[in-house]
This record gives C-alpha cells, structure tokens and sequence, in this order.
C-alpha cells in the first residue's frame, strides 16, 4: 500500500506504544488486536525503529496481514489487518 | 471389518497418536544460567517477547540465576553454615543482581539501571510481572537449589513457580521448536 493509501485507512483501533522499547510494542499489539475482529485494521504507533521490522514478522508470525508503515518525524504508524 | 484389520488400524492410530504428540510445539525453552543482570534482562525480554508472539515459554532456572529468583524480604532460619554463606555471598534479588561486563563495583548496575530508565527498556521488575501475566513458566532447578542451600520458601512469588530436576527441563526441551541457554 502506498504512504497515502495507509494514511487514508480507517482503523478500528490505535494502541499507542509510543515511549516503549522492545518488546513493548509487540506486547501491546498482542494486548489490543483481541478487541477487533478479523478483517478489521488495527493501527499501532511506535518510536521505537525496531519496530518497524519487528510488527511485519510478529504479523507473519500471527497470521495477521500487515499493511505496511508510516513515518511521521520518528513515530511510527503501523497498520495490521487481523 | 475382519478382526485382523480392526487390529491393524488401532496399532497405526496410535502410532500416528504417538508421532503427532512427539512433534515439536510453538514452544520456546530456556534454560537460564547466568546470575548476571543483563543476562536476565535478555532472558526475560526474549520470553515476554515471545509470548507477545503466541508461543508458549518455559524457563529452567539453575545455578546462578536462582539468585535472581530471591526474595529479599523472605529469609530461612536453620540454615547450615555453607547455606548461610551462600546466602551472603550471593544477590539476594533481581535488583542486586551484578552487570557480566563494567559492572565497576555496583556503579555498573547504576548506570544500566538509569539509562534504561530514560530509554523506556523495561525494567527487571516490570518483566517478571508481564512474564507472571502472560502465563510464562518459571521451573527452578532443585540441584542446585540444595547446592546453594537456597529453599522454596525464600524465592519470589510467581504464579505456578515450580521446583524440578533436569528430566522436566529435558522433556520441555524435546517439544520445544525453540531452545535457548543463557
């Protein structure tokens, strides 16, 4: 998905796990992505670079399908769909 | 169905019963060895993360990394004298724990400790706490628990905290995908 297709999406939920260090992001996304539904786009934001390596395996890992990532001046926007 | 066949195919369902419970799980073991602080740290970062990730973790504590198991506002009396002596001479907690590498005396610990403050990194506490949450399995092993003289009585409380000897560990290891020694 292209930069502004993603920050067209409408998701469903936005954990925030700005300020957290590995493995802070991925528990956070674990802890949220229950609230959704399959199908539905979870948005996770992040400032830990790491992350944007990290949410793309834990998705494959997950069976989730990861859409892909923006960066806004270091904090990152990632969205997953369940 | 003759009687034969019948035969037949109950010995091959449990044969294949058999494979299937013998193939390795979404599971990660460790075994944690090391007394040192930012081994610990790596451990439990390793296992929290991989719960993040669905997979089941087991830890096997032994030797010096029991000490981080202890609690400092537990004690044990009727100790012998070689059980008192470890007791003294080893940390007692988490957060005594030294650093493997500059650890200069405790100003190490310090340092690690304020920098990891600043940069958001969990701490040793918040760890074992969301390790406690997301159901990680923390066995001790008894070896060297009575080689310390250390007792269940003065570890830490951990849900389902478990004492056992190397045949769990071995058995946790075998169905595990994952295994790791730190």
């Amino acid at each position: 998905m292209t930069t502004d297709e993603l920050k067209n999406l409408k998701s469903q939920i936005t954990v925030d796990a700005r300020g957290t260090s590995c493995p802070g992001p991925i528990l956070a996304a674990k802890k949220s992505i229950g609230e959704i539904k399959s199908g539905e786009i979870m948005e996770v934001l992040s400032s830990d670079e790491g992350t944007k390596n990290d949410i793309p395996k834990w998705c494959q890992k997950m069976d989730f399908e990861y859409l892909g990532c923006v960066d806004e001046d270091g904090i990152y926007r990632l969205f997953i769909k369940k | 169905m003759s009687l034969e066949l019948e035969q037949q195919v109950k010995e091959l369902e449990s044969r294949i019963n058999k494979l299937s419970n013998r193939q390795a799980k979404d599971q990660l073991s460790m075994v944690v060895f090391s007394g040192d602080m930012d081994k610990i740290l790596a451990a439990m970062i390793i296992a929290t993360g991989a719960t993040a990730m669905d997979t089941k973790v087991k830890l096997f504590f032994t030797f010096w990394a029991i000490s981080a198991l202890r609690d400092p506002a537990k004690n044990v009396k009727e100790k012998n004298f070689i059980s008192k002596m470890f007791g003294m001479m080893l940390p007692k907690g988490r957060n005594k724990l030294k650093l493997s590498n500059m650890n200069m005396a405790g100003m190490g610990p310090a340092m690690i400790k304020s920098i990891m403050k600043k940069n958001k990194v969990a701490s040793l506490d918040d760890l074992f706490k969301i390790a406690a949450e997301q159901g990680v399995e923390i066995n001790i092993c008894e070896m060297s628990m009575n080689l310390m003289g250390f007792k269940k009585e003065e570890m830490i409380d951990y849900p389902g905290l478990n004492v056992c000897g190397v045949a769990t560990f071995l058995a946790d290891a075998e169905e595990s995908k994952v295994q790791l020694f730190i």
